[in-house]
């Protein structure tokens, strides 16, 4: 049995915020309550192995959920594998995190999706579940072996590093999985406004001389997809959004009953178009946007439009990355640095941290339709933060493979302390 | 003043200050070009590497003839015979130039930011001759030079362009550096390639769509080669370019009787300009061609001519 005592509980889905002690056994929390009712129990208990936790001082709050990164496995282990990529997980505090499935193959079969699991398995670190592609390869013609997947234990479909390519597939995709009551999440954008772009339209972009996509590019496949989401009336996940008009028809359509959510990245909600140069650590798509759209983000994760925090951890190798601007992949690593991030708005009062708690927990496990709280006989994850530990960031020092970080060198305040998977601690600071 | 350059990678990051030194420097190298005996010992014995990923012609010519002027060898590597073919990286194919040991390179290549990227990454001077539609910094050292020459200041001229400013790194690199010296824009040309965030460079700019309204009391018209092999996707059909847009005699009309008309090369006459404008008196075109020797060979001597480069050295050097 593990006992954490001392830590402040902050469980949105119950509406908790209070100096609780929890007792997981095994793989399941067993009992949430005051330190006194919790040491009572523990004396009627017969004697056994007992480890505890001292949490005090840190907030102890539901594990930790990614509904976006890229594990690179199978088929591009030299910028990640299923290990190292849950190792830099686990020290982000995500007990669970959503690999897309635009791996090679592209996980668009219930046979890859079972060796993701079976790696993922054997790594030993965090909860992978995996999203399924939309289309077969992902190519944006035929439906992939979606139920198949289903199955096998996917919890999504997507077709993320492009769009799903036309209003009439996405409509087929989504028809069916509101069938299989699995969400479909989108990345937005108009192809032929991207074309040949590797930043956002700006200033900063006729000043770089660097092609640059407008921010309608999202916005204009978003309107398409709720429109779509409408139609079939199957659950919509934006991914990444990250300009104020994506926003805000995500904001009207949600008023208008609509099963729409989106998730919002650390570096959309950090940083700006003014930030880039020719580094080509700054170079992700959708591309950093201005100074009103972080604003706009800002105020979605306050007000709740936004309802998930997600990484969007992209690993490329070095090689990959050391090139020119307009060669180089775009993508930026992102586990380690999430929370720190996320930290830095409730310090400076944008963000409430009972709300934080909500956009890595409760948020993520909404929008996939499955549960997420403190309470007996959950499973027991859970992740352990401080609010005011100090460190710097080293990219050096990672646990992924790749580098490819724009926060290389920062210093923050807050870090995960503990995170917990099943009852076992696979990090601890 | 005296000012130290290590390399060249814009205009954008350089002071009035150090932009004037740079022409002074080139006025002494402006006689050398009407000498019978060119050629000078300034930098026997320095390697020039000349590393040009795009196809270029004029400008590589330019600074080959810089560079064999000062006494200066020069090694060449154009991008139809390089290892870029094959598959390697800029990065990797500059570190094998940079092991020959030259004293610095002088890049042009397709990417914006190219030249600052592996400037950051090695020990040697980089030159960029032109990255993308980034910046062109000796082609507007050379404009200005040609424009001082004929207008003997910069400060307060009105300076019209004309053409596809978005994808222009002369039109960047113009701006920047004209605009540090007080000169006020009116950019002109089709308004798909003329955006807004021009406006935000922190330079005087009004944008205007007809060319009549923006000929008319200009002091300098830069005429802007119609880039017809990029980015112009989807393609303006050319008679509309010609017939709104062409530097014909009657607009130029418009224009102060004493202004001058600069090309950057290479000139299409019959499409962004009329033959008539082009060979007229106006025209600087052959000045700028024979300037931009003047500011290449100043430009080389600064970065890898004596150590301790003040303006007495070079003057010496260049008499």
């Amino acid at each position: 049995m593990l006992h954490i005592k001392n830590g402040r509980v902050i469980d949105p889905a119950s509406r908790t915020d209070a100096a609780l002690d929890v007792l997981l056994d095994g793989d399941r929390i067993t009992q949430v309550g005051p330190a006194a009712e919790v040491a009572l129990s523990l004396a009627a208990r017969p004697a056994g192995s007992l480890e505890f936790i001292d949490a005090t001082g840190l907030i102890v709050a539901p594990g930790f959920i990614d509904l976006h990164c890229h594990l690179r496995e199978p088929g591009d282990e030299s910028s990640e594998t299923i290990a190292t990529g849950t190792a830099a997980a686990a020290r982000g505090g995500f007990t669970a995190v959503c690999p897309m499935p635009n791996t090679k193959p592209v996980n668009d079969n219930a046979s890859v999706t079972r060796a993701i699991l079976e790696r993922a398995q054997a790594a030993g670190s965090v909860r992978v579940w995996p999203i399924g592609a939309a289309s077969a390869g992902s190519k944006g013609e035929a439906l992939a072996e979606i139920a198949a997947m289903r199955e096998a234990g996917i919890v999504a479909v997507s077709d993320d590093g492009r769009p799903i390519a036309t209003a009439r597939l996405l409509r087929h995709v989504m028809d069916y999985c509101r069938s299989l009551d699995l969400t479909v999440i989108d990345h937005c954008e108009d192809a032929s406004l991207v074309a040949g772009a590797v930043m956002r339209e700006g200033r900063q972009s006729v000043r770089l001389g660097l092609q640059s996509m407008p921010a309608a590019a999202e916005s204009i496949a978003v309107a398409r997809d709720i429109q779509v989401a409408e139609l079939t009336g199957c659950r919509l996940h934006v991914a990444h959004l990250s300009t104020r008009a994506s926003l805000e028809l995500v904001r009207a359509a949600r008023q208008r009953g609509l099963p729409v959510t989106c998730e919002v990245t650390p570096h959309h909600f950090t940083l700006t178009d003014e930030d880039v140069g020719y580094d080509t650590r700054f170079k992700m798509n959708p591309p950093l946007g201005s100074r009103e759209d972080r604003e706009a983000l800002l105020a979605g994760l306050a007000d709740g439009t936004v309802d998930a925090i997600a990484t969007d951890h992209a690993p490329h190798e070095p090689a990959l990355k050391d090139v020119e601007f307009d060669r180089a992949p775009f993508g930026v690593t992102g586990f380690e640095t999430a929370l720190s991030l996320a930290l830095e708005l409730v310090h400076r009062n944008a963000l409430k941290l009972p709300r934080l708690v909500e956009l890595f927990t409760t948020g993520p496990a909404r929008v996939l339709g499955i549960p997420r709280t403190i309470a007996a006989g959950e499973p027991a994850d859970l992740t352990l933060f401080s609010v005011d530990h100090t460190w710097t960031f080293r990219a050096a020092e990672s646990a992924s493979r790749s580098r490819n970080t724009p926060f290389d060198g920062r210093s923050f305040r807050g870090a995960p302390m503990v995170t917990i998977v099943g009852g076992r601690v696979v990090f601890r600071r | 003043m005296p000012q130290r350059f290590r390399h060249m990678l814009g205009i954008e990051p350089l002071s009035a200050e150090q932009i004037a030194f740079l022409l002074d420097q080139s006025k002494s190298f402006q006689d050398i070009q009407r000498h019978p005996l060119k050629k000078l010992a300034t930098l026997r014995g320095k390697t020039v590497a000349l590393a040009f990923f795009e196809p270029s012609t004029r400008t590589r010519i330019s600074f080959a003839t810089a560079a064999a002027r000062l006494g200066a060898d020069t090694m060449n590597l154009q991008a139809e015979v390089s290892s870029l073919r094959k598959g390697e990286s800029l990065l990797d194919t500059v570190r094998t130039l940079d092991a020959m040991k030259p004293d610095c390179i002088v890049m042009r290549h397709s990417a914006s930011g190219a030249p600052e990227f592996v400037a950051g990454r090695l020990e040697i001077s980089m030159i960029n001759a032109g990255d993308g539609t980034h910046e062109h910094p000796t082609q507007a050292l050379l404009d200005a030079l040609t424009i001082r020459d004929r207008k003997s200041a910069l400060m307060g001229l009105n300076v019209t362009i004309l053409g596809d400013i978005l994808h222009s790194r002369v039109a960047r690199s113009n701006l920047h550096l004209l605009g540090k010296f007080g000169c006020r824009f009116t950019l002109c040309g089709p308004a798909m390639w003329l955006p807004r965030e021009l406006e935000c460079l922190g330079y005087p700019v009004r944008r205007v769509a007809r060319a009549e309204e923006a000929l008319e009391g200009a002091d300098v018209i830069i005429v802007l080669r119609v880039q017809q092999e990029r980015l112009h996707e989807p393609a303006l059909p050319l008679e509309e370019y010609i017939l709104l847009y062409q530097l014909t005699p009657k607009r130029l009309g418009l224009a102060r009787p004493d202004a001058l008309v600069l090309h950057p090369g290479p000139m299409i006459r019959g499409l962004e300009i009329d033959p008539a404008v082009a060979d007229g008196p106006q025209s600087c075109v052959l000045e700028q061609v024979t300037n931009g020797l003047a500011v290449r060979m100043a430009l080389l001597f600064l970065l890898i001519g004596a150590a301790s480069a003040d303006s007495e050295d070079a003057a010496d050097a260049a008499h």
